[in-house]
């Protein structure tokens, strides 16, 4: 037990807590920490049903006028790897560290409102279920992940696949609300003393931020779902130009909220990030202001800018203007994060373990997702390349290469403090250089796909120069790919089993989570001392040598 | 602020972006229904005023009812939660008997754009009032038992903040839906 514990450290597994003994104690959980980790856990097995589902289509890719799957069964695949990708592996794994780990960090006992929390993860589970049961019911949806009406209406989509992918987005939806509602009550209401909102670590005010974002930008997708719904079910006429009906109000709603929902994807990526890279730096985070206002100026500037996914449905040109400027002004706050990790690098004691590794993969592919993004908003540029597998790369780049690169980097970094192992950092290399090689592999050569014409959501093409060859590359290392995932796993898995003991800081971090054992007792911490500075813990460690060591944020 | 308070606050931030959808729904679509059934040809002004005092004046009453609870009088609260259930009731009767008698001139959700977006707005604000009257009735339960809700419990403000916002949101609807057919 280090002088800074906070807390008895006899917990040195899962299997310590005799609370979170037997499968009813976390079915009927209210716990945050064991509510956490089943959001990570499901988020996982999702991101492995996806992958799947993404191979089959990249087989099918292999070679130009493939037949191994029919068309209708790829149009399903994309859509229902789309769709689970980001409601049901990105959302809910985000939240799942989320729910973890903002109270632990803020010194809490746990969540503002835990049964609520509770049931945000409940609804994801049996939303995620309800839209995987249309598979039985009569066929998948397969009008693509942001399911544009009026494809999604009942003349163009008879069987039952949209109906149950607009039911189960709605009650994830409402599920995603009401954990959003409780992230935002959470941090401002628990905040142990001395925390002042200028205290608080970046990862959690990144996941504060998002709470906002959640709680407004889902809204819009509901009020479309429930009108598609109507229009399917009671035979209402919101999306059939037919009778008098219009298909853009669709692409508005949807969009309101996917320009945000692209942000709600990436921001606790970023707080992921902001944590892990002064920890392994050994420096302070540069700019902690400006890392927070341009959070905030994320979150704001991203109501603004959604029109930039109908530049090619013949907007007037006042409108194509302004929703290009906006859409490259917000670009600015996104730079300045960047520039900031950057100079938390620069100079600093970088220890590559494998957060680290991952951490710098993400800047690095980040940064090119980012650049791909910009090129949309130039739109003549757009007006070329959307709809292309250069918009498939751009995706891939920004959602696998930046938000799941780092939520690999959250892993490792905060494995030990959930399990209370470490995960082998042998393994973690190997699992870093296939991932690394595997993704670039497989989504580099899509962007020259792209340019040549290839267009997405087509289940094959014809033999044209390159398209077969390029194709053929992406494939094969689509496997190196997924190879990787699988080492992640089964590195997750083994250490979990045989890994060794971790401690109560095995990184020498400063934020709280690490002043308690690990993994935390089901209370947390046995108390709380008053905070004096953005690191408390490295204040606590550093005590006796400098007395409140730290200014910053007084 | 209390953490109660808080999280109502949030929720409703977020379902004024819902109900600012589907009212925004109703105007683009204002002019686009075609043939038949409109605003103008099919609602009933005088008899909608009527019910709409009812569910402004439960604002108030549910005022009282929060003032009671503020000061710890057990009786007050309940004489008030009543009175707003009763106005709440009122309104959404009314609102049935409206719907009864658009239904039966076959002006229905599917029949035109006039009827689509006139009954999923006014139709989630009624629902949105009938799951107010569910809390209201259980807080008034607890209210009624005397070991049941504790002077100081912040539910009653709270459940009032939720009772508020669905009444301003039927102001905002009966101007666009109601008043603005008819000017
Ligand atoms: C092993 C990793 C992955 C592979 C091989 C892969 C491959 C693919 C392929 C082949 C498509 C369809 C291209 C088309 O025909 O238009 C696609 C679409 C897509 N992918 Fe992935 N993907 C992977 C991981 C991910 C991840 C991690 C995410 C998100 C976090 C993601 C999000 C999407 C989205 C949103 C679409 C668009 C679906 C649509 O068009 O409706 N993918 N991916
Ligand atoms: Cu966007």
């Amino acid at each position: 037990m280090s002088e800074a514990s906070q807390s008895h450290a006899t917990i040195t597994s899962l299997a310590d807590i005799k609370e979170y003994r037997g499968l009813l104690s976390w079915v009927a959980s209210i716990d945050h920490k064991q509510i956490g980790i089943m959001y990570v856990v499901s988020a996982y097995f999702f991101l492995f049903v996806g992958v799947v589902e993404a191979l089959i289509m990249r087989l099918q890719l292999i070679r130009p006028n493939n037949h191994l799957i029919s068309p209708e069964t790829y149009d399903q695949l994309f859509t229902m790897h789309g769709t689970t990708m980001v409601f049901l592996m990105a959302m809910p794994l985000l939240f799942g560290f989320s729910v973890y780990l903002v109270p632990l960090m803020i010194g809490a006992r746990d969540m503002a409102f835990p049964r609520l929390n509770a049931l945000g993860f409940w609804l994801y589970f049996f939303g995620a279920l309800m839209l995987y049961f249309s598979f039985m019911a009569g066929g998948a949806p397969a009008a693509g992940w942001f399911g544009y009406a009026p494809l999604t209406e009942k003349s163009y989509s008879f069987d039952h696949g949209i109906d149950y992918w607009a039911l189960s987005l709605l009650v994830m939806g409402a599920g995603s609300v009401a954990t959003g509602i409780n992230l935002i009550v959470t941090v401002l209401t628990l905040r142990a003393p001395g925390m002042t909102l200028r205290r608080l670590p970046l990862f959690v005010w990144m996941v504060f931020i998002n709470g906002i974002l959640v709680v407004l930008a889902m809204p819009p997708l509901n009020a479309a779902l429930v009108m598609i719904l109507a229009d399917r079910l009671l035979n209402t006429h919101f999306f059939t130009p037919a009778t008098g009906g219009s298909a853009l109000m669709w692409q508005n709603y949807f969009w309101m909220f996917g320009h945000p929902e692209v942000y709600i994807l990436v921001l606790p990526a970023f707080g992921v990030i902001s944590e892990v890279i002064p920890v392994f730096s050994r420096k302070v985070m540069y700019g902690y202001g400006l890392m927070a206002t341009s959070t905030v100026a994320i979150a704001f500037l991203s109501f603004g800018v959604w029109l930039h996914h109908m530049f090619a449905t013949g907007l007037g040109f006042a409108i194509l203007y302004l929703f290009a400027a906006s859409s490259m002004l917000i670009a600015v706050p996104t730079g300045i994060k960047i520039f900031n990790w950057i100079a938390t690098m620069w100079g600093g004691t970088i220890r590559f373990s494998t957060p680290m590794l991952f951490a710098t993969a993400f800047l690095i592919q980040f940064t090119i997702g980012g650049l791909s993004g910009i090129t949309f908003a130039a739109i003549p540029l757009d007006w070329q390349l959307t709809d292309s597998y250069f918009v498939v790369a751009h995706i891939h780049y920004v959602l696998l290469g930046g938000t799941v690169f780092a939520m690999i980097a959250g892993t490792y970094y905060w494995f030990p403090k959930v399990t209370g192992r470490m995960m082998s950092e042998r393994v973690g290399r190997w699992n870093f250089w296939l991932l690394v090689i595997g993704f670039n592999g497989t989504f580099a050569v899509l962007h020259i796909l792209g340019v040549l014409g290839m267009p997405r959501r087509v289940y094959t093409y014809p033999d044209v120069p390159y398209f077969g060859l390029l194709h053929a590359i992406s494939t094969y290392f689509a496997f190196v790919l997924v190879l990787g995932l699988l080492v992640f796993v089964a590195n997750m898995i083994w250490s979990l089993l045989r890994g060794k003991v971790a401690g109560d800081d095995p990184w020498d971090a400063w934020t709280l989570e690490w002043a308690t054992s690990s993994p935390p007792p089901p209370e947390n911490f046995e108390r709380v001392r008053t905070i004096h500075g953005r690191r408390p813990l490295w204040d606590l460690k550093h005590a006796a040598v400098a007395p409140a060591a730290t200014k910053e944020g007084r | 602020m209390e953490r109660n308070k808080m999280g109502m606050l949030t929720f409703v931030a977020s379902e004024a972006v819902f109900f600012a959808l589907l009212i925004a729904a109703y105007i683009f679509y204002h002019r686009r229904g075609g043939e038949g059934p409109t605003a103008a040809n099919s609602l009933d002004l005088v008899k909608t005023s009527i019910f709409t005092v009812a569910l402004l004046s439960s604002s108030v009453t549910m005022h009282f009812a929060v003032h009671s609870a503020k000061a710890k009088k057990s009786r007050g609260v309940g004489v008030w939660l009543f009175a707003t259930i009763v106005l709440g009731a009122i309104f959404l009767i009314g609102q049935g008997t409206e719907y009864l008698g658009l239904i039966r001139e076959h002006v229905t959700i599917s029949r035109n754009l006039f009827g689509t977006t006139f009954f999923t707005l006014t139709g989630f604000h009624g629902f949105h009032v009938a799951i107010g009257l569910v809390m209201l009735l259980i807080l008034l339960g607890l209210a009624m038992n005397p070991r049941g809700l504790h002077p100081d419990s912040p539910a009653v403000e709270v459940i009032s903040i939720y009772w508020h916002f669905v009444d301003v949101v039927w102001i905002a609807v009966f101007s666009v839906v109601y008043l603005w057919a008819f000017v």
